[in-house]
Parts: C-alpha cells; structure tokens; sequence
C-alpha cells in the first residue's frame, strides 16, 4: 500500500483560509489521474504542497514510502518528482536548448542525460527546429512543450503538470494530451493531471479525483465520472 | 591628447565595470543592492594589504585577497541576507529594508576597520610602476600600474562571461536569478548557487579594491567613490545586465576621463548624475535593462 | 492604518502646549544640550520629509542631504548676498527647495526603487561640487550664516542670560513643531491616503482614479521643502554652510533616522532625531571609559549606529517609536 503516491488527510492553509482540507487519495504506480475542479478549488495549492513548494498544515504525503513533506522542491526535483508549473514552467529569458538542458544539469549520468535529449528532440521535432532562440518566442503550445520536455530530460518517476492546457487553442490541447498519455506509457511514468479542461484529461486518465472548495467530493474512474449525469453537470461542463 | 583621454578613462571604465559587474550579480540572484560592496572590498583589501606587509610579495597577496572577497560575500549572504530576507517579507520598510541593512553592515565594517588598523591613510605597496610608458619622448597617462587594472578587469570580465555561457555553473545561476521557483522545480540549489553568485560578487570586488589601491591611499572610506560610480554604471547599463555593466563601466569612465580633462575635476559627479538622468529620460531600465516583466 | 479620530485643532494646541514647555525647560539645561535640542529639532524635520517620502510615498531618496543643502546654500547666499533678514532668507531656502524638488520629482517619478536609489545617490554626491565651479558660493569656505545674538526684544524680557544657543533652539523647535503639525495634517488628509494607496498597489489606484504619477511628484517636492528648511536650520545652527557640511554620510544619516523612527511614522521621527544626537554623544563618553585611543574614539559612533540600524531592520521594522514596541515593553515588563 506505501506504493506509488499516498495522501493522508492532507490540509493547507493560509492563515485563517483553509485552501485544502484533510484529502486523502492514493495513486498507484503507473496511473495517470486527472484531478479535477473549478477555479479556486485547490488543485494547484495541493500540487505546490506535494512539490515542496508550500508546506501543509497537517497530513502526510509519500511516495514510494517516502515521505514529500518537509523536503524542499529541487530535492524533490532530484529524485524523480517533476512539478511541471501552472502557465510558467519555462524560463523566457533562455534559449530552447538551455531550457532543456536545465534538466539535466544536476544528474550525474551525462551520457543518459544525452540520450533523454535526443528522445525528446525526436518526440517533439519543434523544439529541435527552435534550439537557439530565446524561450519567450515560443507559442504557447511550444512552450508547454519545452517543458515538458526539460521534465523528461530529468527522468522522471512522479509527474505533476498543474493545468498544460491553460491558454491553448483546442487543437493543440488535444496534441499536448495525446502525449501526455503516450509518454506515460512510453516511460512508465505515474502522473498527476491537475485540469480545469476536464472532459479531455478523463479521456486520457485512468482515473479522477474531483475537488470542490479544497475538499475531495468524488472519484472514480474517468468511465465512471463521466457517466454520471450529476456530475457531469456539476463539475464536467455539460 | 585625445588618445591619453581615452586611454585614462578606459582605465577607469574597467574598474567601474567590475564594481558594477558585482553589484548586478547580486541584484539579479538577490534582488538586492549590497551597500555594503565598497565595505567587503576594502576588506579584502585590507587583508591583501596585511599579506603584502609580511610576504613582501604583491602577487601573493592578489589571489589571498581575492579568496577573502569570496569568503566575505558567501558569508554574508549566509549570515546576514537570508535572514533579512526571511524576516522582511512585506510592510512598511520592505522595499528598503535591504538598502537600509547593507548600508548598516557597510557602517558595521568600516567602523571595525577603523577599529583593528586606524583610519589613517595606507600605503598598498605594488611591484608596478605609476609612471606613464614612453614611447620616444612622449609619455602617456598609462602606467604599468594601469595596464594591471585593465588587464585584470578583462580577466574577471572574461572569466565570468565563460562561466556564466558555457558552463552548467552559469546556466544554473542564470535560471536561479531569472525565475527561481521554475529553477527549483528543475532540480537547481538556488541557495547555493545564490551564495556562489554572492562569492563570486565578492571576489570581483576584492580584485578591483586590489588593483586600484595602489594607485591611490587605502583607507576605510577609499572605496565609496568607487561603489558610487560603479552603482550610477550598473544602473545606465541596466541593473539586469552584465553586459550592460561593462558597457555602463565603459561609458561612465571615458565620460569622466573627458569632463575631467575639458571641463575641470570638481563637477565630474554632477556630469554623472546629469549623463545618468539623461540614459533614464530615455531608458528608464538603463540601456541593456529588461523592459517587460521583471519588478524593479 | 489608525482610525484615531484626528483634530488639526487638538493637534495644533497639543504641539503649542509642548513647545511651551520645551521652552521653559531650556531654561534649565546646559548650553550643550541647547545645542543638541537644537540639532534634534533639525533632524525630526529632515526625518519628516523622508518619512513622507519614504514611508508614505513610497519613493526611496539617498540624496536629501543634497537637497537639505540647496535649501542651506540659498538661504545663506540670501542673507550673505541681499541682506535678507534671517526668516527671510530660511523662506527664501525652502522656495528654492521646493521648486528644485519638484524638477527633481518630475524626473524621479519615472524611475522604480533601485533606480531612483542610484540617481539619488548620484545626486548626493554630485550637488555639492558645485560650489567649487561656481564662486559665488564660496567653494570649500562656503558661505557665512551668522545670525549673531538673539535680538533685543527677546533678551529684554528673558534677562542676559538669553544665550546665542537658546536662540538658535527656539527657532528650530518652533519651526520642527510647526512642521510636525503641518505634515500631519497634510498625512491624513486625502493626500496621505492617495499616497498610500499609490504605493500599496499603484494599479488599483490607478482604477480607482488616483493621479499615481502626480502623487508622487507632490510628494517629491513636499519633502524637498521639507529637507530645504532643515538644511537652512542646520547652516544656521553651523554659523555657515560649506560642501563638507552635507556629505554623503547626512543623506544616509537621516534615511537612517527615519528607519529608526518607523518609516511610515512621523511622530517617531522625534525618536529618530534623538537618537541621531545621541549615538554620538553615548559613544563618545563611552569611548573615554574605553581608553580613549583615537581608533575607539573615531569608530565607536559609526558601529553604535550600525549595530543599532541592523538590529532595528532584522528586528523592529516597525522603528524604535512603534507603537508595537510600546505595547511589547509594557507587557514584558508588568507580567512578571
């Protein structure tokens, strides 16, 4: 049961407002989970408890029976969880190919690091046509791309991309989720989709957890969610 | 007449570019101006000086100095800037509160220099001539003395510019001082790489105070001019930019060199503030500043 | 954000009230603590303008020892040059002063933190080489700002014993207190507030209709004002105003002054000011219990200072004349 991502009544708080309240979710190795909710319903506060970027107020969160609290983001970095942030997950003022290389420059193994490189300049032929030029002129689809591929780079185990469809045309959403679902097949990869865009990241999950308010209200599988009317209405947009 | 302007104020360019060179490595891995340069850089100094006493020997005690420039500005950023930053988070003095404490730490260290070696006037002793070269019966206003501190600011200049380009080292700084959350995500020590940034600042400083002293007298307060000028040249370059603190260094040095030698020696500050005003009219971030995103 | 209920009138009576009393209490100390009151009454007037500056605009100054001596050098230049009577020539400063802060705020107001910190200090460095470009102001002798003795008048009815330096602390605390009153007003008023909303978050304001950029050039010249009487004050109290009288080091004195008072604080600016003439004073009768060497004697002000402002800023953001702190003493101090 300590397999794969485990969070026990996990809660955040920001002074006196409770942004997450006492979730509790287990995800197994392997499963891509889409967690889902409105603005504001504490999907991102909860990702940036999980890195290391805040630090909850009670609870417990561990992955493969280690524990994520208490360790700062860029150790978390290191052994394989990769937040890939909100909107701003590349850094502009660098080239495509310093940006990539970012995720690598702290492993040891180079030549490995050398071969993620090109794995990820085959998967995503844009960025190997846009190596020198400077990040901010990327579209916004590249961009997401861009990061993603610096998170491969680093050979990671536990994913956390917090909402990759934000600001994207549709066309393109669907491009970035479709690899999504084929790099964690590819790779073995455990994600966590956080997703306001919900019906396209239960297409490619395997399972849901929806929050309401900084509290878990449903989950289930994404076949599941999806069929349930109240649901459907409620949280899923039809 | 013109080539010795010139060559004088290159000179001095070359100083302010490495005083300006090290407050921005500062301000782009901080976010703070460190008052307090001109104070680590005398030390420094000092301590060179106190080498150089007892070694007889200037080229010893360059590389000591400059090891205790590092020490003192990683030091400081362990000892003094976390914990600033940490406890002044917001209200009233936030914006201030980092001017306002490095120029207490540069009080701090410059009345402790006066305490352990008197403010008395020193004398850095240097192996260089201060004589001007000759070329037949012409002397230019460019001594060996000079050409130590053209060439040893080019060294550092260079030095950095190879690290900060081509090496993981840079890279990882460059992230850390652009967007640190997104570096920290990536796996990066932005707090290590913060303290070398921090060391490396106080190195640069360290050999600017030991290449120009002796060309002048060392004193507690024989660096401020310097980190006053090097400021007004970070802030024309763009205090984002380390090519713009060379370029501000440059302009700054051949600026005065010029004023000096065609309008006279008293107003050279007041034509600095007057060339600053006029680059900020213009450019309000300085040449090479950023102009979208980044908060001043 | 106090939501005392405030009357100019009260105010103005309570500081009238004080200033009585200061009065009378000269009367009984020392030609050297005159003195000192004397610089102090300076000082909460310089603090006040970087307190308004500062702590309310939001705009950081390292160049008002600059502008305190424009104020100084026009106020000599007009006594020296015109024969204007002393009041005169004070006003005479302050107008300067102002108008050249409101050059130096339409400038400024352009510029963000780090920026406008190194134009400043350009400033500071650079204003007072003036005066050896042009000789009408005296180069490194400066000019002469002897007031001579209290007038007849005043030696009539307080007796001989009416000294030059009781003279010089009556001035400047009337001035100081009718300073505090003035800005205090002009702190509360819809000013203040337009300051504060300005640099709390400049785009709301903005919305919300404030003129952010005009804000902050009134703010710029009010506190050259502001700085300009001080420095007129302060070439009085010397008997002459020279370049070396307003160093880089009195820029960075009276923004320290301020950090001590609370910088959004007015009332702690008397704070300040007492402790910017009393850290020399302590360390200087310290340093005689030390040995008296010139090395402890030189230093010992300058890291008093120091360790004082460090302390303040990791420690007090607040100031020294918080009412946090007051609340803090109190407690620790009846609970035991």
């Amino acid at each position: 049961m300590s397999e794969g991502l485990v969070v026990s009544n996990l809660s955040v708080d920001f002074g006196a407002v409770n942004a997450v309240h006492e979730l509790s979710f287990h995800i197994r190795p392997g499963e891509l989970v889409a967690l889902i909710g409105a603005n504001g319903a504490g999907k991102s506060t909860l990702i940036r408890a999980l890195s290391g970027l805040i630090t909850p107020s009670q609870g417990m969160a561990s992955w493969n029976g280690v524990s994520l609290i208490g360790q700062k983001p860029e150790e978390l970095a290191r052994q394989g969880i990769v937040h890939i942030s909100e909107g701003r997950a590349v850094i502009p003022e660098l080239t495509v190919s310093e940006n990539l290389a970012l995720g690598g420059i702290w492993r040891r193994d180079k030549k490995d690091v050398e071969i993620a490189r090109e794995q990820t300049l085959s998967i995503f032929p844009v960025l190997a046509a846009r190596l020198g030029q400077r990040a901010d002129s990327l579209s916004g689809g590249e961009r997401q791309m861009l990061a993603i591929g610096r998170a491969l780079i680093s050979r990671p185990k536990l994913l956390f991309l917090d909402e990759p469809s934000l600001g994207l045309a549709p066309l393109i959403i669907e491009e970035i989720f479709k690899t999504i679902g084929a790099l964690r097949t590819q790779f073995g990869l455990t994600v966590l989709l956080v997703e306001q865009n919900a019906m396209s990241a239960l297409r490619i999950a395997d399972r849901g957890l929806i929050l309401n308010l900084g509290a878990l209200v449903a989950s289930g599988t994404s076949d599941e969610l999806i069929a349930d009317p109240q649901l459907r209405s409620a949280y899923l947009g039809i | 007449m013109f080539i010795d302007t010139l060559l004088i104020g290159l000179s001095s360019g070359a100083i302010y570019s490495l005083m300006a060179l090290a407050l921005v490595l500062v301000w782009r891995s901080t976010r703070v101006i460190n008052f307090a340069q001109s104070g680590q850089a005398v030390l420094s100094t000092y301590i060179g000086y106190e080498i150089t006493l007892r070694t007889h020997n200037y080229w010893v005690s360059l590389p000591i100095a400059i090891i205790a420039g590092a020490l003192l500005g990683s030091s400081i950023d362990l000892l003094f800037i976390r914990v600033l930053t940490k406890r002044v988070k917001s209200g009233p003095i936030a914006e201030i509160a980092p001017v306002i404490a490095t120029l207490g730490l540069l009080g701090l260290i410059q009345s402790l220099i006066g305490l352990i070696w008197g403010n008395a006037f020193l004398q850095y002793p240097s192996p260089l001539s201060a004589k001007g070269f000759t070329f037949g019966t012409h002397t230019i206003p460019f001594s060996p003395q000079n050409s130590m501190i053209v060439l040893s600011s080019a060294a550092v200049l260079a030095v950095f510019g190879i690290i900060f380009k081509y090496t993981d080292l840079g890279l990882a700084l460059r992230a850390a001082s652009f967007q640190p959350e997104i570096a920290q995500l990536a796996g990066v020590r932005v707090a290590r790489v913060r303290n070398i940034g921090w060391a490396f600042a106080g190195s640069a400083g360290a050999v600017a105070g030991a290449v120009i002293t002796p060309t002048s007298t060392l004193s507690p307060n024989s660096l401020d001019l310097l980190f006053v000028s090097g400021f007004i040249a970070a802030v024309i370059g763009g205090l984002d930019s380390l090519i713009g603190a060379v370029v501000g260094g440059v302009v700054l040095g051949v600026g005065f060199s010029f004023i000096l030698q065609y309008i006279g020696s008293s107003v050279t500050f007041l034509m600095g503030f007057i060339i600053l005003m006029i680059v900020l009219l213009v450019r309000p971030r300085g040449i090479f500043g950023s102009k979208v995103g980044r908060h001043a | 954000m106090r939501s005392r209920r405030f009357s100019p009138l009260v105010h103005g009576g309570l500081l009238t009230l004080t200033g009585a009393v200061l009065l009378l209490l000269s009367g009984f100390v020392d030609e050297l603590r005159t003195y000192q009151g004397a610089q102090v009454a300076v000082y909460v007037i310089a603090i006040s303008s970087i307190v308004l500056l500062t702590g309310y605009s939001g705009q950081i100054s390292l160049g008002h020892g600059a502008i305190m001596a424009i104020g100084g050098y026009a106020a000599a230049l007009s006594f020296v040059k015109w024969n204007f009577p002393f009041e005169i020539a004070i006003l005479f400063g302050v107008i300067v002063g102002t108008i050249s802060g409101f050059i130096l705020g339409v400038a400024a107001a352009r510029l963000s933190g780090p920026y406008l910190a190194g134009t400043t200090l350009a400033l500071a460095v650079g204003l007072p080489t003036l005066a050896d470009q042009f000789r009408v102001l005296g180069g490194e002798q400066g000019l002469n700002f002897d007031i001579g003795d209290p007038p007849t008048w005043i030696t009539k009815i307080e007796g001989s014993s009416f000294t030059q330096y009781k003279w010089f602390f009556w001035i400047t605390t009337i001035f100081a207190l009718f300073t505090l009153w003035a800005i205090t007003n002009l702190l509360h008023s819809s000013f203040g507030r337009n300051w504060r909303a300005s640099r709390n978050n400049p785009v709301a304001a903005g919305l919300a209709g404030i003129n952010v950029a005009r804000g902050k050039v009134l703010a710029f010249t009010v506190s050259s004002g502001l700085a300009s009487l001080a420095g007129a004050l302060f070439g009085l109290l010397l008997g002459l105003v020279t370049p070396s009288a307003f160093p880089l080091s009195l820029s960075f004195a009276i923004v320290t002054g301020a950090v001590l008072a609370g910088v959004g604080n007015l009332a702690g600016s008397i704070v300040g000011a007492v402790v910017l003439v009393a850290i020399p004073e302590f360390s200087g009768t310290l340093a005689t219990h030390l040995g008296n060497s010139q090395k402890v004697s030189a230093n010992l002000p300058g890291l008093a200072m120091s360790l004082l402002l460090i302390l303040v800023v990791l420690f007090l953001p607040n100031g020294l004349g918080s009412a946090q702190l007051v609340k803090k003493l109190y407690k620790k101090f009846t609970t035991t």
